[in-house]
């Protein structure tokens, strides 16, 4: 198991890290998506590509990458569509398209993943050789910006008919066994294309927006079988992605705190010399270290212990996203009142941090997930110490 | 050897060596002793120290993974934890040539028992405001004074003592550290009876004690910053859990846990996960930092957060069992033994807490050491120690 950065990795960092300090620092973030600079990270730095295949021109690179990059712009708190394509990259991983991934790779095309990866409502009809589908996706995140919709259907669409048999309906219990019984299938949504209507919503997060997408009748490309495992095994990554995000957001607000502590004075002292706060930050150093460690064994269990990933994932979800929240939280409480404020940034830091803690549902469900992992006999160690046993020869 | 290899040569080692059956009380030395120069001459005790000293010469890699296979079985090596964990690494580091030869391969073999004087009742968190004395008389020191906290004195061999040489100086920069017989004349040792009930360290007291001058760790007046050095090492091992390997049998571990609460309790579920996630979180925390160190990046600092949040974990741990197991958490189950293993684990959490360093102590070094945060006023720092106020004032 590796949980350091090997240097190339180290070098990806400083140049995605150097990159947006400049282009997109967080004070920026409040100004939203600025097509300029994603066209860049895509261009200059290749970060689109960075998981897609080498076949269909990206880098090929693992999730271990994309966490470093994706620590990086949580960390800047990039808005736009950068984490969806990257949901959806992870997506196609399972269900390559040439046509998507080497636009995703070449960075001219955006996308994103309706979640949750199986999400409800949506009812795809097979009509006239194409698919065509309706329903209401409810948050669809960075919905406006993004051209292309992915999602999974519980099933294939089945012929053209009239009625139940013909239609597969995500979520509902009425789904014919049949088109449903090899699992989810992935299908893609053209954002712009007829049948599609897109309400951008008010949201906490001022950063990066959600989007209600309603499809009327929209056609529909299917891209492949998922099935349950692959559907699985999608949430998964997303999961970690997400983790990796969350990181970056935890890390800077912990920085900024860190740094104003320096600088500030009350009572003839510089605030970060009383222990009330000192403490404090200590504390949120920890959880620091503790999400740092969780994310790197969470990316490489992707990429090299697919066994674990689902365990890896839940416990990334579990930690992390309440950790964020937390940091940014008293990041926040520690600047005192002009943390309340809206032009400074520490409230950008806490809402982006609770918009990402119940992105992919409310938070239990990861805890939930981890008891039935537990309960299945996984992981193959909880010590304190602890590290997998070897496998006997 | 690859780490595998080593690793089923570990476990195989273990199966046919590590005793049998119950943890042995610790105070059963020789049965310790017989078992420390076994596990030396099998090659598993000073496995990353220095061949030229005794040790191994193996990377932290060994290490782990023998201590990995080794949380298996209860192996009697507390007795030996102070000189591995703390007072060895620090001779191996600060000592001359001649101590490192005299020392370190009896301390490895468990021929010699070690133990640290540092803390006195003046001097806890604060541990350069200590007064016991050491004053030059030719090529020896006389000392006198007062430690505590000490754990296993009553069975020690030799001591890592840190002493006050000139209280002139400002009190960080007037230290001597030396190596002190624990059964020389004027050494007394009295056992202190803490919360368990159980005697887990000592008093320690110093009259008219001569320490040869060959027996000094470090310059003269520059005690702090081998101190320094042993502190270090003792929050790693303690994070690391070297030689205090858990027990197998540990009645608060999430395992137990799981056999004893009533799992399909959603309350009892959550808690359980809580206590998993806090569990993994702190252990790839420390997967990371051994994962750093075999990189050539020391973990310094930050090993107090790893500490830090052994404590906590320590805590919230015996805390939970008790809690799941409710009104027979608390009382006896064994006839004249004293309190139930609930019970007992409870009352020996808070130890985690202030051992090696306040939870308290701990955040200040994170905070200044780490993050670089300024330190708060400071009066003790550039006075000399003799117009100090120290330890509790009236």
């Amino acid at each position: 198991m590796r949980l350091v950065l090997t240097p190339e990795q180290r070098e990806l960092r400083e140049a995605v890290r150097s990159f947006l300090a400049a282009a997109a620092p967080p004070a920026k973030a409040r100004d939203g998506y600025d097509p300029a600079v994603h066209a860049r990270l895509n261009g200059e730095l290749g970060l689109s590509g960075l998981i897609v295949p080498e076949e269909y021109g990206g880098a090929g690179a693992g999730m271990a990458e994309l966490a470093v990059a994706l620590e990086e712009t949580g960390a800047a708190l990039l808005p736009g569509p950068f984490l969806a394509t990257a949901f959806a990259a992870l997506a196609l991983t399972r269900a390559p398209d040439k046509e998507l991934l080497t636009g995703v790779a070449e960075g001219r095309l955006t996308a994103t993943l309706a979640l949750p990866v199986v999400p409800d409502g949506l009812t795809a009809r097979a009509e006239g050789g194409g698919v065509t589908l309706r329903g209401t996706l409810p948050q669809v995140l960075s919905g406006a910006e993004a051209d292309v919709l992915l999602a999974a259907l519980p099933g294939a669409p089945a012929a053209d008919g009239s009625g139940a048999p013909g239609e597969s309906s995500a979520g509902g219990s009425g789904a014919p066994g049949e088109s449903a019984a090899d699992g989810p299938v992935l299908v893609a949504v053209d954002l712009g294309g007829p049948g599609v209507t897109r309400v951008p919503l008010e949201t906490l997060d001022l950063t990066r927006g959600q989007t209600r997408v309603e499809l009327d009748g929209a056609p529909a490309r299917v891209l492949g079988r998922l099935g349950a495992e692959g559907a699985a095994a999608v949430a998964d990554l997303v999961a970690v992605a997400l983790a990796a995000e969350q990181l970056g957001v935890l890390r800077a607000s912990l920085d900024a705190i860190v740094a104003y502590a320096k600088i500030r004075v009350t009572f003839g002292r510089f605030i970060g010399s009383y222990q009330g706060v000192k403490h404090k930050l200590a504390d949120m150093h920890c959880k620091l270290e503790q999400a740092e460690s969780v994310v790197r064994h969470a990316a490489w269990t992707a990429d090299e212990d697919p066994a674990e990933l689902p365990h890896a994932a839940a416990l990334a979800q579990a930690y992390v996203g309440r950790a964020c929240f937390e940091v940014a939280r008293d990041h926040l409480l520690l600047h005192g009142g002009v943390g309340f404020t809206w032009e400074h940034d520490a409230h950008l830091f806490y809402k982006r941090a609770k918009a990402d803690e119940v992105l992919l549902g409310p938070p239990r469900v990861h805890r939930a997930r981890l008891a039935a992992l537990m309960e299945a006999g996984e992981p193959a160690s909880t010590e304190a110490a602890g590290e997998p046993a070897p496998r006997e020869a | 050897m690859n780490l595998d290899d080593y690793r089923r040569a570990a476990r195989a080692w273990l199966r046919d060596n590590a005793p049998a059956g119950e943890t042995p009380p610790e105070d059963a030395i020789p049965h310790a002793k017989h078992f420390m120069a076994r596990l030396y001459d099998a090659g598993y005790s000073g496995i990353t120290w220095p061949a030229r000293w005794g040790g191994q010469g193996l990377t932290q890699a060994e290490e782990r993974a023998f201590a990995a296979e080794a949380r298996h079985f209860s192996l009697p090596t507390y007795v030996f934890s102070i000189g591995l964990g703390m007072t060895g690494p620090t001779l191996v580091d600060r000592g001359s040539d001649e101590q490192r030869e005299r020392f370190v391969r009896p301390l490895l073999r468990g021929e010699e028992i070690w133990c640290q004087l540092f803390s006195e009742p003046g001097a806890g968190s604060d541990v350069a405001a200590l007064q016991t004395r050491a004053v030059r008389d030719g090529d020896r020191w006389i000392v006198n004074g007062q430690k505590v906290w000490t754990s296993v004195a009553q069975h020690a061999d030799w001591g890592l003592l840190l002493t006050r040489t000139n209280p002139e100086a400002p009190k960080h920069r007037g230290l001597t550290m030396f190596v002190v017989g624990m059964r020389d004349p004027g050494v007394t040792v009295r056992p202190l009876k803490d919360m368990t009930g159980r005697a887990h360290f000592n008093e320690v007291f110093f009259d008219e004690v001569a320490v040869p001058d060959a027996h000094r760790v470090g310059e003269v007046d520059d005690g702090w910053s081998v101190a320094v050095t042993t502190l270090l090492h003792e929050r790693l091992s303690i994070s690391a859990g070297v030689g205090m390997g858990r027990a197998k049998d540990d009645p608060t571990s999430l395992e137990a846990l799981r056999r004893t609460a009533d799992t399909s309790d959603p309350l009892v579920r959550d808690d359980l996960v809580e206590l998993h996630i806090r569990t993994r979180a702190l252990a790839l925390f420390n997967q990371r930092l051994a994962q750093e160190a075999e990189a050539g990046l020391f973990p310094g600092a930050r090993g107090s957060a790893a500490k830090l949040l052994l404590a906590e974990l320590t805590l919230f741990e015996a805390d939970l069992a008790t809690r799941l197991a409710g009104p027979s958490a608390v009382v006896g189950t064994r006839d004249g033994a004293g309190a139930g293993p609930l019970a007992h684990a409870i009352s020996l959490a808070p130890a985690m807490s202030l051992g090696g360093g306040t939870n308290e102590i701990m955040r200040n070094i994170i905070g200044e050491r780490v993050l670089g945060l300024p330190p708060g006023p400071r009066v003790d720092k550039t006075v000399p120690f003799k117009d100090l106020k120290v330890g509790t004032q009236g």
